[in-house]
């Protein structure tokens, strides 16, 4: 296993950079190759909604929460995607996404809590100052990536809208729109896509309601323009393009589970000791490398998180 | 462009150029390793695209003799074993990043993985079923064993491309549509030759009483 915490966070690609390649590509509208700390990445048929997406948002802080493990490319992260609604290929949503409307767009937050409300984006984007967060994140496949998000904790909002006594859990559902997502139609699963988690883990300060990525706002692929990021969970928990946070007192169905029930639990906590029945979650592949990595408890987040279950039989609450 | 492919089988050259157009996919994959184009995870990339290639070659193979009849162009034959054979060796490819990459060489984490999941289980007996056809697959080895118990060895194809394709829809998460596709040919090429023997037997039995 490698160890983690000896590279900086100047080994992190700086966000200029970034940037400072995307205006190009903007300019010139070409496709070509490009050294990019110092390693050569080539970038053809760049799809246009990465080139339009970005709009650059000012992060006030960065988190205590962030790896220091380097970070993916912002090419990766954006043309390797599961987003069934834009098809089931890794590549489809990159093609596909470009002309997903995402604005305007209102989250509701809504069931058990005192104060309802339906949020703009404009409204969640001031709700908090906003924070990069450096996490892993580890796909049920058995691939995981490094990313810079930014957003602020999920508690954040949750805590506005004042859940009453019943709430215990809080479900999620993104957005359905036959019209500008037919690919759905062949993903197999049920859309829209709806997922949960216990109320206790919404409030945990690691889950993220994250708005942006490498500096700016969510490419359509990954999410746009909120989703959740649960860094401790495989990625099919951290749902994308949320329209609709709903408190109460049951366990909601989740998408996968009801799909594969003895596939995809509930919980769903990276856990390298209890397999998938197709995947081994022992150890995964980090993308850019070769060889397989051993997968961490709570991909790494034990320190933080494992209390939550302390008690509980995580073989049987997979 | 007719009378061209009526007579392509029977050209000496044709199995160089089926040869050659076998490579293809091998050098469309050089050509995007080389361009850097194999998605952010090459390895899976390779995996998929190996094993597509080596679904496509199977299904091409046992199209070999339907389309002899059909097409009333008996010299098909003569591609074959060679199709046959690069569908193993694209099958070779697709294990070795299996065992290579994913399985770092270890023997006895394979030898789990193979017990343990449905998928890489059928997928491995596949592999291991194809070993000894294509071993036997020179002439030599059909005169050595005899046509007839050759031909029974060599009708595992029909029970290796079944292995590729269960492999195949077992392992994809929801969206089943292209190894139902890969089902439905294997289907219409094993049911083809269902109904082609019972085609030959039926009139033999009717036959018989008229005399």
């Amino acid at each position: 296993m490698r160890k983690f915490g000896d590279l900086s966070e100047a080994d992190i690609t700086p966000k200029s950079v970034y940037l400072n390649r995307r205006q190009v590509l903007r300019a010139m509208g070409i496709a070509g190759a490009a050294i990019i700390g110092g390693k050569v990445v080539s970038h053809f048929a760049y799809p246009p909604a990465t080139v339009n997406a970005g709009t650059k948002l000012n992060v006030a802080v960065k988190s205590p929460f962030s790896t220091t493990e380097k970070a993916n490319t912002f090419e990766d992260v954006t043309h390797y995607n599961n987003f069934y609604e834009f098809g089931t290929d890794k590549s489809d949503p990159s093609r596909n996404a470009g002309n997903f409307r995402t604005s305007p767009w209102t989250v509701s937050v809504e069931g058990e809590v005192k104060k309802p409300a339906k949020y703009s984006m404009d409204d969640i984007l001031k709700l908090a100052p906003l924070e990069e967060r450096i996490y892993r994140h580890r796909c049920v496949e058995g691939w995981s990536i490094v990313v810079p998000w930014i957003g602020y904790s999920l508690n954040t909002i949750l805590k506005l809208s004042e859940p009453t006594e019943k709430a215990r859990f809080v479900a999620f559902q993104s957005y359905y729109d036959h019209g500008q997502m037919p690919w759905g139609d062949h993903s197999g699963i049920e859309l829209p896509y709806v997922e949960g988690l216990r109320l206790d883990e919404a409030m945990h300060p690691l889950t993220l309601l994250c708005f942006g990525m490498y500096g700016e706002t969510l490419p359509n692929q990954d999410g746009a323009p909120v989703r959740l990021v649960i860094p401790w969970k495989y990625g099919f928990k951290s749902i994308k393009s949320i329209v609709k946070i709903r408190l109460g007192k049951d366990m909601l169905p989740t998408t996968w589970n009801r799909y594969a029930p003895s596939e995809y639990g509930f919980y769903s906590n990276v856990n390298p000791s209890v397999d998938h029945p197709r995947w081994s979650q022992a150890s995964e592949r980090r993308l850019g490398e070769f060889l397989k990595r051993k997968t961490l408890m709570f991909n790494g987040y034990s320190d933080q998180v494992a209390g939550l279950y302390s008690g509980m039989d995580l073989k049987k609450n997979y | 462009m007719r009378e061209f492919l009526r007579q392509f089988p029977t050209r000496k050259w044709s199995k160089v150029a089926v040869f050659v157009l076998a490579l293809f996919p091998l050098a469309y994959l050089g050509w995007r390793a080389y361009r850097g184009e194999l998605t952010a995870n090459p390895v899976e990339f390779i995996q998929h695209f190996t094993g597509d290639w080596t679904l496509r070659f199977l299904l091409i193979t046992l199209a070999v003799t339907p389309l002899r009849k059909l097409l009333n162009m008996p010299d098909l034959i003569r591609f074959r074993r060679m199709l046959g054979l690069f569908a193993f060796f694209y099958v070779c490819l697709h294990f070795l990043t299996y065992i290579g990459p994913d399985q770092a060489f270890d023997l006895g984490g394979m030898w789990k993985d193979v017990a343990k999941r449905r998928y890489i289980t059928v997928g491995f007996l596949g592999f291991a079923l194809f070993i000894p056809l294509a071993l036997t697959s020179t002439k030599g080895w059909i005169r050595r064993l005899g046509g007839k118990r050759w031909q029974a060895l060599h009708r595992l194809i029909y029970v290796i491309a079944l292995c590729g394709v269960i492999h195949y829809y077992w392992l994809v998460k929801s969206d089943h549509r292209l190894p139902l596709l890969y089902g439905a040919i294997l289907a219409i090429l094993l049911l083809y030759r269902l109904a082609a023997s019972l085609w030959k037997t039926a009139p033999v039995a009717s036959v018989s009483p008229i005399r």
